[in-house]
Formats: C-alpha cells, structure tokens, sequence
C-alpha cells in the first residue's frame, strides 16, 4: 500500500518556453534507464531478493515514482501551451499526431517503453548489479539533460535528481555488500 | 586516485583528417559513491534545507554538476 503526498518530491519550476528540451526529457520518462524502468524494475525485484535488502529495494523503488512525476511536470509544463506547429519544430510532430499533449511512455527518440529493458533474474548479484548500472546511466543521461538547456531553473530540477542516483547507487552498493556479509552473520550465536 | 575533485580528463587521439575541429581534453565525472563501499555512522550532514536543495543529506556524498550548455570545448 502507498500513501500519496500531493505534492512534488522537489520544486519543479521551467522557466523557459522550450518544447525540444520536452522531447529530450522523454528520455528519463519512458526509456530504458528512465524513471518508470526504475521504479518498475526495483518494485518487482524485491519480492525475491534476501528479506535485508526488501526494505531498500521499496523505498528507492517508491522514490522513482516521484521522480517520474517530476519529469512529468516538466514535460506537461514545456508542452501544454506549444501549438502544433511549435511541436512539429520541436520534433514531436509524430507524438501530437498519436497524443496530442498527452505523456506517452516512449524514449526521446519515440520507441514505447517495453519491459525488456528490466530484469529480474532472482540472484541477488545479479539484480543488485544491475540496479547499480541503471543508477549510474540515469545519473549520466541527467548530465546529458542538465548539459542540454540553459534554462536555470530547470537545471535546478535535474541536478537535484542527478544527486538522488548517486545515493541510490550507493545504497544498492551497501545492499551487495550485506548480501555478501550474510553467511558470516548467521555463524555468530 | 584524487577523492575530492569529482572530475577527470582524459586525452583521445586526434587524427590530422577530423572532418571537425578536434576535443583535445575530454572529461567525465567520478561522484563520491565511488569511493564509499558502505557509508560509515555519524557522519556529518546538511541542515535540513540545504539537504533539499543539494538532494543528500550527506556532504560525503554530494556531487555537483555545471551545465556544459553554451560553453566552449568538451
């Protein structure tokens, strides 16, 4: 069960007009590394995960969620007024003619999202390996994201959930670490 | 192996027949995680408001990040 807080995890505010960089900011909505992939991935990968990490695997999996309603505002922000001829110069000509100014979970090139690009093999390692991966791409694709516009505000947003990936990997860093530490533990009467 | 500075250079091979102007140094980031296998108790934190903006509530942990939008090289 989850109890909803209406409101952002962080201030989101977009201060420049600027539907391109909504395009881009796909990418972390509906891609392979983005929020959803993540929030999915970590929720799904705990219930066979040693009980000392499930508690991890939920708080981080439920942050993602509003992380992904971050990206959502930007992107609802960047879009809602942008006319049809804004967005086709913006590239997403092919998106309004699918959704209007509807979100669509799609990456920034437009491919839906797919639960290939999550895994859950039921080895520890393995799943925890990957979580860290998917941390370190996202916190890379924000670095590309904070790169692509000079809009300060938005940069604000973004760096802040840069910073979360870099906490998240070493939480799931810790977790590796107390999976491995697990054997020994049980020794001790 | 430099801790405190979060970034590094590197130099790649620039050919005398690149279609563009070459990046002679490029950079990628090496943020704190890297170094920390399992974050120790007590260590020193943001105040509470601080530790919203920056998005940790650890020093040891922050990683900043400059927009590289409108800037010259890398």
């Amino acid at each position: 069960m989850w109890i909803y807080d209406k409101k952002l995890q962080y201030p989101v505010r977009v201060s420049k007009c600027d539907p391109q960089m909504a395009k881009y900011l796909t990418e972390q909505y509906g891609g392979a590394d983005g929020e959803l992939a993540a929030a999915l991935r970590y929720l799904n990968q705990r219930y066979t995960i040693p009980d000392k990490v499930i508690g991890l695997l939920t708080d981080i999996g439920t942050e993602e969620f509003a992380h992904l309603e971050m990206i959502a505002t930007m992107i609802y922000k960047l879009t809602k007024d942008a006319t049809p001829d804004q967005l086709k110069a913006a590239g997403l000509g092919a998106h309004f003619a699918a959704h209007d100014s509807a979100l669509f979970y799609n990456n920034a090139s437009g491919v839906p999202w797919t639960a290939a690009y999550i895994q859950a093999k039921g080895d520890p390692l393995a799943d925890l390996y990957e979580d860290i991966a998917a941390e370190e791409k996202a916190r890379a694709t924000y670095q590309w994201l904070i790169d692509m516009t000079d809009d300060v505000d938005l940069q604000d947003s973004l760096k802040y959930l840069r910073e979360r990936e870099i906490v998240h990997s070493l939480r799931f860093k810790e977790a590796v670490e107390i999976i491995k530490a697990d054997r020994e533990t049980k020794k001790v009467y | 192996m430099n801790v405190s500075n979060q970034t590094r250079e590197w130099y790649p091979f620039v050919g005398p027949f690149d279609p563009c102007p070459p990046k002679y140094v490029k950079t990628y980031v090496v943020p704190p995680n890297q170094f920390i296998p399992f974050q120790p108790m007590n260590l020193p934190q943001f105040s509470l408001q601080e530790a919203l903006r920056r998005g940790t509530l650890w020093p040891a942990l922050y990683s900043p990040y400059d927009s590289k939008c409108g800037k010259e090289g890398t």
